[in-house]
C-alpha cells in the first residue's frame, strides 16, 4: 500500500535509485492487492529498523508498467533487493517479517 | 512498564479474530488481538464477497476487511502486530511467544490463526511462484491481460476466481481432478455461461514448465492419457492448509490434517482455549461462520474467566 513513511519510486527514477551501493529493497504493489496491504505494516517496521543501512522504496505497478515488466513480475507483492544495480534476491507473497529480515541481511 | 498479561489473547485477525475482538471489546474484556500483518486474513485474497449477509450488492474482500476492522476499533479493539512462533498451553497462565523472543501471557486464548492456500507439490510450482504460478487471482489477474491462464480446482474459490480472471485473461481453462465441480450452483452457473472459460475435468496437473516464466503445463487424465497445455499462468486454488505451526498440536488433539477440533461452543481440548474460523476442524470454511465462531468463542472465554474468579 501507499505509505507516508516509505518513499514511492517511478519508472523514470528507478535505475538511479537501485544503482547505489547502499542496498535497496523495492516493494512492488498495487491498490487492488490485499496481501500488499497485509505486509504494509511490516515493511514500515523494516524501514524504521534498517534506517541508514537499507533504502526501502515502493513502486505502484499500475502507474509504472516498465520496471515490473523488465523483472518479469507476474505476482504481487514482490520484493526485490538490489545492490549496486544488481538483483541480490527476491520474495513474492505476503511473507513474515523474519523472512524479509533474512532477505535484507543478504545484502548487508 | 509495558503490559504483558491479558485476560484474553486472540491470535489472528481474519473474520474470526476481528469478530472475537469486537465482542471482547464490547464485553470490556482485557484483551489483545495479535495480527501478523494488516487485518483481514484470507478475505484479502478474495476479489468479491457476495455471500456475506447485510451487503446486498456484495463488496470486495478488501473493503469487508476494512469495515470489520473499523467496526471493532470503534469499540476499542486492542491490537499488536507480531508473529506468534510458539505457545505453552500446559501452564497457567498460558504463554505466547513472539518472533522477536518477547513473551506474553493470558488467562484465556482464542486461536484464529486461519489457513493458507494449499500447494499442488508438483515440479515447477515453487520455481515459478510469482513468475506465472499464483495462489491469488485478485492480486495477480491484472498481469494476465489478453493471455491464457489455467485455474486448478473445482471448489468455490477456483470457480469464482476463474470467472474473475476472464475480466483480464482472453482465455481461462479450469482444470479439476473430478468429473463434476464442487462449487455452489450459482457460482458454477456463472462460470458455465462464460464463453471465455473452458473446462478440463477428470484431469490433474503433473508439472509446470517454462523458461523464465510459465509457458506450459503437463496434464494427465484419470485414464492415464498425458497432454500438454500451453498457458501463460496457472492459478492454484485447491483448498487450504491450517496455519498451525505455532500450536501445540498434541495438547490440542489436532486432527491428522492439522485442524483443531472443538465442541459446539468452540472449546478445544485445553480448558480456556478456544478455536474459531478456518483453523477449526469443520466442513464449511466461509466468512460468515468464521465470524459467528469468533463471537461464540468470546462467550466461551467469558464463561471461563468468570468461572475462575468465583
Amino acid at each position: 500500500m501507499a505509505s507516508d513513511k516509505i518513499p514511492a519510486i517511478d519508472d523514470a527514477a528507478f535505475q538511479t535509485a537501485i544503482s547505489s551501493d547502499v542496498p535497496c529493497l523495492v516493494d512492488f504493489w498495487a491498490p487492488w492487492c490485499g496481501p500488499c496491504k497485509a505486509i504494509g505494516p511490516v515493511i514500515e517496521d523494516l524501514a524504521e529498523e534498517f534506517k541508514g543501512q537499507v533504502t526501502i522504496l515502493k513502486m505502484n505497478v499500475d502507474d509504472n508498467p516498465v520496471t515490473p515488466g523488465k523483472f518479469g513480475i507476474r505476482a504481487i507483492p514482490t520484493l526485490i533487493l538490489f545492490k549496486s544495480g544488481e538483483v541480490v534476491d527476491q520474495i513474492t507473497g505476503a511473507v513474515g517479517k523474519k523472512q524479509l529480515v533474512d532477505l535484507i541481511n543478504k545484502a548487508l | 512498564m509495558k503490559k504483558n498479561h491479558y485476560e484474553l489473547i486472540i491470535v489472528g485477525s481474519g473474520p474470526a479474530g476481528l469478530t472475537a475482538g469486537l465482542y471482547a471489546a464490547r464485553a470490556r474484556i482485557d484483551h489483545l488481538v495479535i495480527e501478523k500483518g494488516a487485518a483481514g486474513g484470507q478475505i484479502l485474497l478474495t476479489d468479491w464477497v457476495d455471500n456475506y449477509p447485510g451487503f446486498p450488492d456484495g463488496l470486495s474482500g478488501f473493503d469487508l476487511a476494512e469495515k470489520m476492522e473499523a467496526h471493532a476499533r470503534r469499540f476499542g479493539l486492542n491490537t499488536l502486530t507480531a508473529n506468534v512462533v510458539s505457545m505453552d498451553l500446559s501452564v497457567t497462565p498460558k504463554i505466547i511467544i513472539l518472533e522477536d523472543g518477547a513473551q506474553l501471557s493470558c488467562t484465556s486464548l482464542i486461536i484464529c490463526s486461519g489457513a493458507r492456500p494449499k500447494r499442488l507439490n508438483i515440479p515447477g510450482e515453487i520455481a515459478f511462484t510469482g513468475k506465472g504460478v499464483s495462489y491469488c487471482a485478485t492480486c495477480d489477474a491484472p498481469f494476465y491481460r489478453d493471455l491464457h491462464v489455467a485455474v486448478v480446482g473445482g471448489g468455490n474459490s477456483a470457480v469464482q476466481e476463474a470467472s474473475y480472471l476472464t475480466k483480464f485473461a482472453s482465455r481461462v481453462t479450469l482444470i479439476h481432478r473430478r468429473d463434476t465441480l464442487r462449487a455452489t450452483k450459482i457460482v458454477q452457473e456463472k462460470a458455465f455461461a462464460n464463453k471465455k472459460i473452458d473446462f478440463i475435468l477428470s484431469s490433474q496437473v503433473t508439472a509446470i514448465e517454462g523458461d523464465k516464466g510459465v509457458e506450459r503445463i503437463q496434464l494427465i487424465d484419470n485414464d492415464g492419457r498425458k497432454t500438454t497445455l500451453a498457458v501463460d499462468g496457472i492459478f492454484i486454488l485447491i483448498g487450504v492448509i491450517p496455519n498451525n505451526e505455532m500450536l501445540p498440536l498434541d495438547l490440542l488433539q489436532a486432527e491428522h490434517n492439522g485442524f483443531i477440533p472443538t465442541d459446539n461452543e468452540t472449546r478445544t481440548a485445553i480448558p480456556g482455549v478456544m478455536a474459531a474460523g478456518d483453523i477449526r476442524s469443520k466442513e464449511m470454511r466461509q466468512i460468515v461462520n468464521a465470524a459467528g465462531e469468533g463471537a461464540t468463542a468470546v462467550l466461551a472465554a467469558e464463561h471461563y474467566l468468570n468461572h475462575l474468579t468465583i
